[in-house]
């Protein structure tokens, strides 16, 4: 018994044999080029990159940023669950205990000394951003830049920490 | 024979290699530039305005690649193919009728470096040599990918050559004659060949298509199957050399057909051109008139290339031998019967 058709948009095709204009081939063959021929008339797809880039949808998750407070100090407690919520197990980090006189740099009294994520290994699924309970990690960056050897595709701190805020400022300053 | 006959045939041979080699080179820029433009793209336009100085880059790219004779390949043959492919390709332009007579320092310079008397089976020789170009290079290659190819090659070559052969006998009944030049006169104004051969063109058409290895006959060369046919081990400028063979065919093959069925040098009001503008320019127009017919079957070829699939090889044998040869005959008998009863009326 023939199976419903879920979708509603199935065809079955009947075998028949051609008939003689389909077997000299020619109809078919200016119908195919008449449509190639129209196409030269249409619309250019190409975006023409450097100059022009394809906009960004928003839920677009890019490369990592690790977010600073209103302070300018770095939310992450280092407390391991985006590394532990990764399937693809790109992020290591090392904690450390905040000492006297870094409390205007760490939010809380634990912080990742080392902090790394191997690009390579990401699959950009978000789940670490999911599992953040600090909203430390975002990814909100660009497309992570092509390079030649792999130990440079292991992002650090240097890397993934946002600027200070008075960098930022400045910077903001100097744009608008 | 006289300095000027010789320095006339040498400014003439020279001014159509170069014609060929730019031809061919730039053919390989529009090749691009079609397919992007029945696909929706722009292609290439880094490489100066349009992308016009790709050819260029293209063609440096091919010299500074790394040549490649692998250690299996009999090492002769191996360079021998593409040199062959490359030399066979030019030889066909010889016989082109490129334009009427140019009346230039008091002389009648005919356009065409050489009216051979049969013409028309010099381009078949010549065409036929070029097989032994993909076939020496197959079969030096010592890969069976390319040997799979050059056999294809050599079999649809064989095939196709035979159904050519028959559609030109029938335009040669309404010609009489094997020469270009004659036939190229006799079409004058409008008086073309398509008009009396239309089926005879229609077989032609098929069959160059497969004589220049290009799609839907690009059997020897399909990357799907064969990893590029005959040309799997070629690299570097031995590669370039058979990509330029190819394009060359191209642009001759295109030539014939327009010189053969679509007038040559010829169109409508050409005699009224003439007198307005001198017995030097009136020809250099229709020297103008018949690259725009080439430019537009080497058009054709692309935008054939760019629509049409691959034939299957079965398929290819089909045709060639069970449509396109009895077609060829019927079409042989149907133009000799005509012939015949319009002589008697």
């Amino acid at each position: 018994m023939m199976m419903e058709s879920l979708s509603g948009r199935k065809k079955v095709l009947e075998q028949v044999p051609m008939n003689f204009w389909e077997r000299i081939y020619l109809p078919a063959i200016f119908k195919g080029m008449a449509i190639t021929f129209s196409h030269m008339f249409k619309k250019k797809e190409t975006i023409f990159y450097p100059e022009e880039e394809r906009e960004f949808s928003e839920n677009w998750r890019g490369m990592h940023s690790l977010k600073r407070d209103e302070n300018g100090k770095e939310r992450c407690t280092a407390c391991g669950l985006c590394a532990l919520s990764c399937p693809a197990e790109a992020i290591t980090m090392i904690s450390a205990e905040r000492e006297k006189g870094e409390e205007h740099l760490y939010r809380e009294e634990k912080y990742a000394a080392v902090y790394e994520i191997n690009m390579l290994r990401c699959i950009f699924c978000g789940l670490c951003e999911e599992a953040c309970p600090k909203e430390a990690i975002y990814l909100d960056g660009p497309i992570v830049p092509a390079d030649f050897l792999r130990k440079d595709f292991i992002y650090g701190k240097d890397k993934l920490v946002e600027m200070p805020i008075n960098e930022l400022e400045v910077l903001k300053g100097a744009r608008f | 024979m006289e300095v000027a006959f010789l320095i006339e045939k040498l400014v003439l041979v020279t001014v159509l290699f170069t014609l060929t080699l730019t031809i061919a080179a730039y053919s390989t820029w529009a090749e691009r530039k079609v397919a992007a433009w029945l696909q929706d793209r722009v292609g290439p336009n880094r490489a100066g305005i349009f992308g016009l100085l790709q050819p260029l880059a293209d063609g440096g790219k091919m010299f500074f690649k790394e040549e490649i004779i692998p250690s299996g390949a009999n090492k002769w043959l191996f360079i021998a193919g593409p040199s062959l492919a490359l030399l066979v390709s030019f030889l066909g332009t010889a016989v082109i009728p490129f334009g009427q007579n140019v009346e230039l320092f008091g002389r009648s310079i005919p356009l065409q470096v050489t009216d051979i008397n049969v013409g028309i089976l010099y381009i078949f020789g010549v065409v036929s040599l070029g097989v032994y170009g993909i076939m020496i290079g197959g079969w030096a290659s010592n890969n069976k990918y390319s040997l799979m190819g050059a056999i294809r090659g050599a079999s649809q070559n064989i095939s196709y050559e035979i159904a050519m052969g028959l559609s030109i006998i029938a335009l040669l009944l309404v010609t009489n004659s094997l020469s270009f030049r004659v036939i190229a006169e006799q079409q004058h104004g409008f008086n073309w060949n398509i008009i009396y051969q239309p089926l005879g063109f229609l077989i032609f058409l098929v069959c160059a298509f497969a004589e220049t290895n290009r799609v839907p006959f690009d059997l020897p060369e399909c990357e799907t199957e064969l990893i590029g046919g005959y040309n799997t081990e070629y690299s570097a400028f031995k590669m370039g050399a058979y990509m330029f063979a190819e394009y060359i065919n191209m642009f001759v093959s295109s030539a014939v057909m327009a010189t053969l069925y679509f007038g040559g040098y010829n169109y409508p009001g050409m005699d009224f051109v003439n007198e307005t503008l001198g017995a030097t320019w009136g020809p250099l127009v229709g020297v103008a008139v018949l690259l725009f017919k080439i430019i537009a079957f080497i058009f054709f070829f692309m935008w054939v290339r760019w629509t049409i699939p691959r034939f299957r090889y079965d398929q290819l044998m089909n045709l060639g031998w069970k449509i396109l040869i009895p077609l060829a005959i019927a079409n042989i008998v149907i133009t000799a019967i005509v012939i015949t009863i319009v002589d008697k009326l």
